[in-house]
């Protein structure tokens, strides 16, 4: 079913989206905010610019993004995927507690930002391009891969995992930034990168990619340094 | 309360376009952009800083002024009369829509300083007028100069920005620039004067952002005679500007390095050129390093520049199409007037975009 975004509201199109029970196909959309929001088990088509905080709470449903999405996509969300197949602005992935996000382009500031993870669920976020500074800030859980597949000199920018305490981020290729002392930075071992080959293929599917070109090169991957944590940073208790 | 007695803290939409070879276009294209965004402001204040609208009287000062009685225009007019050659003088043109009330009196003024005047004040035309203009807003009563460059004009009120554009006739005017705001105050009722731009002489500034660094920024211009009378942080990023830029001979690039420069140990890890540069500007210019988050435009002769704070805590997107450059808060802004653009470019925190005039070049 498609229906049009023109002169309806962002409310409108949730409660549409809500009562569906098929897949949607969202046209003229420009800027409308929380779309998608907590949606459960349907997929979401969507073309045009949706707004922030695109798949808030998303809850297990797919939402396929034809354009580029703006900032906090994917806030808070707890299960499903969203596909972006342009670029996406800041703190996409913000305190993000499951599911998995994919863009096909760049990404902005603080990507993942807060994300965590818990027994099985373990959120994704997968950049085809670079990511802004301050990726994954005070991350606690989950995994953010960066593919930097237009071989940029630089695929993250400053200040990359500052208070991280969890997860993993993994940057393919070179990687030319300066890392906070509590961050540990190693090549990928073969079950480093055996425990990311289903997300791999995964963005290679959906974007129409040769997987081999995502996993030939080698990969650095990025933890919290157990060996140097951040007692005493703030304060003396 | 007043605007102006106590601070305000406030969320905001910004928007602009701009065409680099100079060509003019109508207004109402800013006021579609920054129509979208209708959520970032809550009709506490709207406004737009149009350049090349006055072709005609290019070489004039075009002075906007909001008076609250008959009587602050008269004492106004008498002063302006003692200094400025005025040529033209009218109501601005505005259309009466129910959105837009308690308007005060809002009169436009073509002025040219009085050279017998201008001579024995030795401190050249640019600051004869900006003492002027800051005289009548702090002493006379009543009256605000809200607008005071040459072939520019800036147009705000309380209200969205979309009723602003509309009460104003924005689409009788035709410009090289245009930018745009639409305001958030959460504090205040909200004046007239409050709303954005702030401008002075050709230089506007619309800001998205509430900046930490106010009242340690504040202290320091008014060491330098500029007047902060509205306690607001767009206002005093205003003067950082103006007094970067003209009194100090910075590049708009250089006054951006000041205002939102790099952290210590970002700077450390520079070349030892760019290090020493970087250092030198951190050190000179230590009370205009403005923190807390902020988006700007700046509007200025002939061109214009959009910057982030350094952490990049307020979202700034650009794109071009053509001749045109387009930056807004949010995508959605631009694609509603270009929906193709050539190319879509993500401004990193502290580093400036500035276009300027081909002709310029």
């Amino acid at each position: 079913m498609e229906i049009s975004a023109k002169n309806i509201t962002a409310t409108d199109i949730n409660e549409f989206l809500k009562t569906s029970n098929e897949t949607v196909t969202l046209t003229d959309v420009l800027g409308e905010r929380f779309i998608a929001c907590g949606l459960k088990e349907k997929t979401v088509k969507i073309y045009g610019t949706p707004g922030n905080a695109l798949g808030a709470y998303l809850d297990g449903a797919t939402v396929d993004v034809f354009g580029n999405g703006q900032d906090a996509v994917g806030d808070t969300m707890n299960a499903g995927a969203i596909i972006i197949r342009g670029s996406a602005g800041d703190a996409l992935g913000y305190a993000m507690r499951g599911g998995e996000i994919f863009v096909r382009g760049d990404a902005g500031y603080r990507i993942g930002v807060h994300m965590k993870e818990y027994h099985r669920k373990k959120p994704v976020i997968i950049i085809g391009g670079t990511a802004g500074s301050f990726l994954g800030e005070y991350m606690a859980g989950g995994i953010i891969i960066i593919l930097n597949l237009n071989n940029s000199p630089s695929p993250v920018g400053n200040f990359t995992g500052v208070g991280m305490h969890g997860g993993k981020i993994f940057i393919r290729g070179a990687l030319n930034a300066t890392l906070p002392p509590q961050v540990k930075c190693e090549k990928a071992s073969t079950d480093d990168l055996d425990s990311i080959k289903g997300y791999l293929k995964s963005f290679s599917d959906i974007f129409g990619l040769d997987i081999n070109s995502l996993t030939d090169d080698s990969f650095s991957v990025l933890s919290p340094d157990s060996t140097n944590p951040y007692k005493r940073l703030y304060t003396n208790n | 309360m007043l605007e102006g007695q106590f601070r305000n803290p406030s969320g905001c939409a910004i928007s602009a376009i701009f065409d680099k070879s100079g060509k003019r276009f109508s207004g109402d294209a800013i006021i579609s952009s920054i129509s979208v965004m209708h959520e970032r402001s809550n009709g506490l204040g709207g406004g737009f800083a149009c350049y090349g609208i006055y072709p005609e009287y290019k070489d004039y000062y075009a002075f906007h002024i909001f008076y609250d009685s008959v009587q602050s225009k008269r004492d106004c007019e008498d002063y302006l009369e003692d200094l400025y050659d005025i040529v033209n003088l009218s109501k601005i043109p505005t259309r009466k829509i129910k959105e837009i009330t308690d308007e005060p009196l809002i009169m436009r003024y073509f002025v040219a300083p009085l050279k017998t005047k201008l001579d024995s004040f030795q401190l050249g035309e640019e600051e004869y007028v900006s003492r002027s203009v800051f005289h009548i807003n702090t002493h006379i009563k009543g009256a605000y100069i809200f607008s005071s460059g040459k072939n520019m004009g800036i147009f705000k009120a309380v209200g969205y920005p979309e009723d602003v554009g509309r009460f104003y006739m924005l689409e009788n005017y035709e410009g090289y620039c245009f930018t745009a705001h639409g305001r958030y105050p959460t504090n205040t009722p909200g004046w007239w004067g409050g709303a954005h731009p702030f401008g002075l002489l050709s230089l506007s500034v619309v800001h998205n952002g509430e900046i930490s660094s106010y009242d340690a920024n504040r202290s320091a211009m008014e060491t330098y005679g500029y007047k902060c009378t509205l306690l607001t942080d767009t206002e005093v990023i205003t003067y950082i500007i103006d007094y970067l830029t003209r009194k100090k001979g910075l590049t708009f690039s250089e006054a951006a390095t000041v205002m939102a420069a790099p952290f210590w140990q970002t700077i450390e890890r520079a070349e030892k050129k760019e290090r020493e540069r970087l250092t030198y500007l951190r050190n000179i210019f230590a009370s205009q390093l403005v923190t807390g988050p902020f988006s700007i435009l700046v509007g200025f002769d002939g061109g214009i520049m959009a910057l982030n704070d350094r952490l990049k805590l307020r979202s700034l997107v650009a794109a071009e199409k053509g001749s045109r450059v387009y930056i807004a808060s949010e995508e959605c802004a631009i694609r509603k007037v270009e929906p193709s653009p050539d190319k879509i470019i993500y401004p990193k925190g502290g580093e400036p975009v500035i276009y300027t005039l081909e002709a310029q070049q």
